[in-house]
């Protein structure tokens, strides 16, 4: 989660933003749950306060949903990225999605897309180009620079591929529901 | 070049183009990122003439700077918190000796009750050590401040401290510009020490000094101080002739030339500082920051004038003095002593708790009305304290307070705040 946070403020860098990453450690334990932050801004960034009331939230780990209070500080029409294969309904979360609005909220399986293509599973990269189709705050391009400067050899092209169809199943995911939704 | 990186990784690079002959220390959080990047750049052939020393603690690591740096090598290490106690004997032996040793401090809570996360109480309990102590706003400024940290060092022959703010800063990502290794060696030019411990030409340094002596010793370092109360900011003028961007010197002002209240601050807390201090103007209150780059030498003079036309004065310290108040506030009261102006004391930020533009603007409102104590503790729990202190009423054996507190909060996994 913190490498996802350090690589997205890396390409809102590279989209020639001003941006800032940085980690909340629970504790200094492998596997603990983790929170980081990264703003985006137009403007140079002096606040080094926690973002409480976020516009976009990814959850890399949709088993914590139930578990941390993850949702107070999300805004109605913020956007929200789980990292999972199922929908809102199977998670448990109809009620979020009843209340924010469902065009700005999905789900996408990094975790299978990094197994795919990286024999790994982990969803941090690959969660970042979905993220980028969900809000446009930074560019698919910005996104795949940001993860091969991170990353060498396999891991590298593996994750910008599964960046790559994170933003199209996204993009696509995110037509549907256009068209569904009453103009 | 400026690039997105992380704190620890642009201050390793920015020690590295500073040409460190002898690097050694201990690993400790939030310090270690920073080690950690010197050494692989020591493995990787880009740092030259540079021996990295694995040490068994802090307190080695210390003192194979003062060896180092006793034999005319450029000497560099960093710790945190605990770490720095552990070293302290060495801290002050280093200073005490006139070496110019620059140490990396990334500013972290001391336990027990354990805690890794950031506030000054480490840089605060070495405040007497003898060292410079300079604070980083930002990354850039942590960047620039270890170049600018060899030069006053060795300029001196004392050793110097860079604190930057632990997780904060050493862990964020945000732009930096990296400057040229030839812009740096224009900069630092090769250390030639002023003692240096030579086989053809034998001395001995750190000799037993009694008392015909010791207070005039003493009495020097404190004059090497106050020389440096004027080499900081000629130092920090050359820096920014240089490299064209602001960085040191004794202390920096924002919006506080009209302002009735003054926000004095130290560190990465002064962006927060500024944000708030914007929104309060936009409604109309005059108030401004001073931030203090130099916490020692004290800038009394510098902190006098920049306060001088205020009315009162709002200090915010990540650091507590139990059993007194603040520490900071006290230095900038006898700066100001005499001038009539109103010192409020703040603590704020200990043990990580995030100090928030919200707190802050509430703070400063009070402030502004004339409604602030002398100390006060932001964001305090004051029913969380209630209850220990019932407890502790209640009987005698009413348990570790830690745990007690903790069990009252409930221990929660992922707490954003």
């Amino acid at each position: 989660m913190v490498t996802a946070a350090e690589i997205l403020s890396v390409a809102a860098f590279g989209d020639g933003r001003f941006a800032q990453a940085f980690p909340s450690f629970g504790s200094e334990r492998t596997g603990a749950p983790v929170v980081a932050f990264c703003r985006i801004d137009a403007t140079r960034i002096r606040t080094r306060e926690p973002i409480v009331a976020p516009d976009a939230l990814i959850v890399q780990d949709a088993t914590l949903v139930h578990q941390v209070d993850l949702f107070s500080g999300l805004r109605p029409g913020g956007y929200l990225l789980v990292n999972s294969s199922r929908g809102f309904d199977d998670l448990g979360l109809s009620d979020l999605v009843a209340s924010h609005g469902d065009e700005r909220l999905l789900t996408v399986p990094a975790t299978e897309l990094a197994l795919e293509y990286t024999g790994r599973p982990v969803p941090n990269a690959v969660l970042l180009g979905g993220f980028a189709a969900l809000t446009g705050a930074v560019s698919l391009d910005a996104v795949v620079h940001a993860i091969a400067a991170r990353f060498s050899g396999k891991v590298s092209t593996g994750n910008t591929a599964a960046a790559r169809e994170a933003y199209r199943i996204v993009e696509r995911r995110r037509g549907v529901l256009a068209d569904a939704s009453p103009a | 070049m400026l690039r997105q990186l992380e704190g620890s990784r642009a201050v390793a690079e920015a020690v590295a183009l500073c040409r460190p002959e002898v690097v050694c220390a201990y690993p400790i959080s939030p310090q270690t990122h920073i080690i950690e990047g010197i050494g692989a750049l020591v493995k990787s052939g880009e740092l030259t003439h540079c021996e990295f020393i694995n040490v068994e603690s802090e307190f080695a690591a210390m003192s194979v700077c003062i060896g180092a740096s006793a034999t005319g090598a450029r000497a560099y290490t960093a710790t945190a918190s605990q770490g720095l106690l552990f070293m302290i004997e060495a801290v002050y032996n280093a200073s005490g000796l006139g070496l110019p040793i620059v140490m990396t401090l990334a500013n972290r809570a001391i336990g027990a009750p354990i805690n890794i996360w950031n506030d000054h109480s480490d840089a605060m309990a070495v405040r007497d050590a003898g060292w410079i102590q300079l604070f980083a706003e930002t990354n850039q400024e942590a960047v620039d401040l270890h170049v600018q940290a060899f030069r006053l060092a060795e300029e001196l022959s004392m050793p110097v401290m860079v604190c930057m703010d632990g997780f904060i800063l050493t862990h964020a990502f945000e732009g930096v510009e990296i400057p040229t290794q030839e812009q740096v060696d224009a900069f630092v030019p090769p250390y030639e020490p002023r003692q240096v411990l030579d086989p053809h030409e034998p001395v001995s340094i750190g000799a037993m000094v009694g008392p015909e002596a010791f207070e005039e010793v003493r009495y020097l370092a404190h004059v090497k101080q106050l020389q440096a109360l004027d080499l900081i900011p000629e130092i920090a003028a050359e820096f920014g002739g240089t490299f064209g961007r602001r960085a040191g010197g004794l202390v920096s002002t924002y919006r506080s030339e009209d302002a009735e209240t003054i926000v004095v601050a130290l560190g990465s807390v002064l962006g927060t500082i500024k944000d708030a201090v914007d929104a309060l103007r936009e409604q109309g209150t005059r108030i401004g920051v001073v931030g203090i780059g130099s916490f020692r030498p004290f800038p009394a003079a510098a902190v006098r004038g920049a306060l001088g036309g205020a009315r009162r004065v709002v200090v915010i310290e990540k650091a507590l003095a139990p059993g007194a108040g603040g520490i900071v506030a006290t230095d900038v009261s006898m700066a100001t002593a005499g001038l009539p102006l109103q010192t409020h004391t703040v603590i704020a930020g200990l043990g990580g708790r995030p100090i928030t533009q919200r707190s802050l603007m509430e703070l400063l409102k009070l402030a502004g009305s004339d409604g602030l104590e002398a100390l006060t503790f932001l964001d305090l729990d004051r029913s969380l304290v209630e209850r220990e202190l019932a407890r502790m009423a209640r009987r005698r054996r009413s348990g570790p307070t830690a745990e007690n507190l903790l069990r009252d909060v409930g221990i929660v996994s992922a707490r954003v705040t």
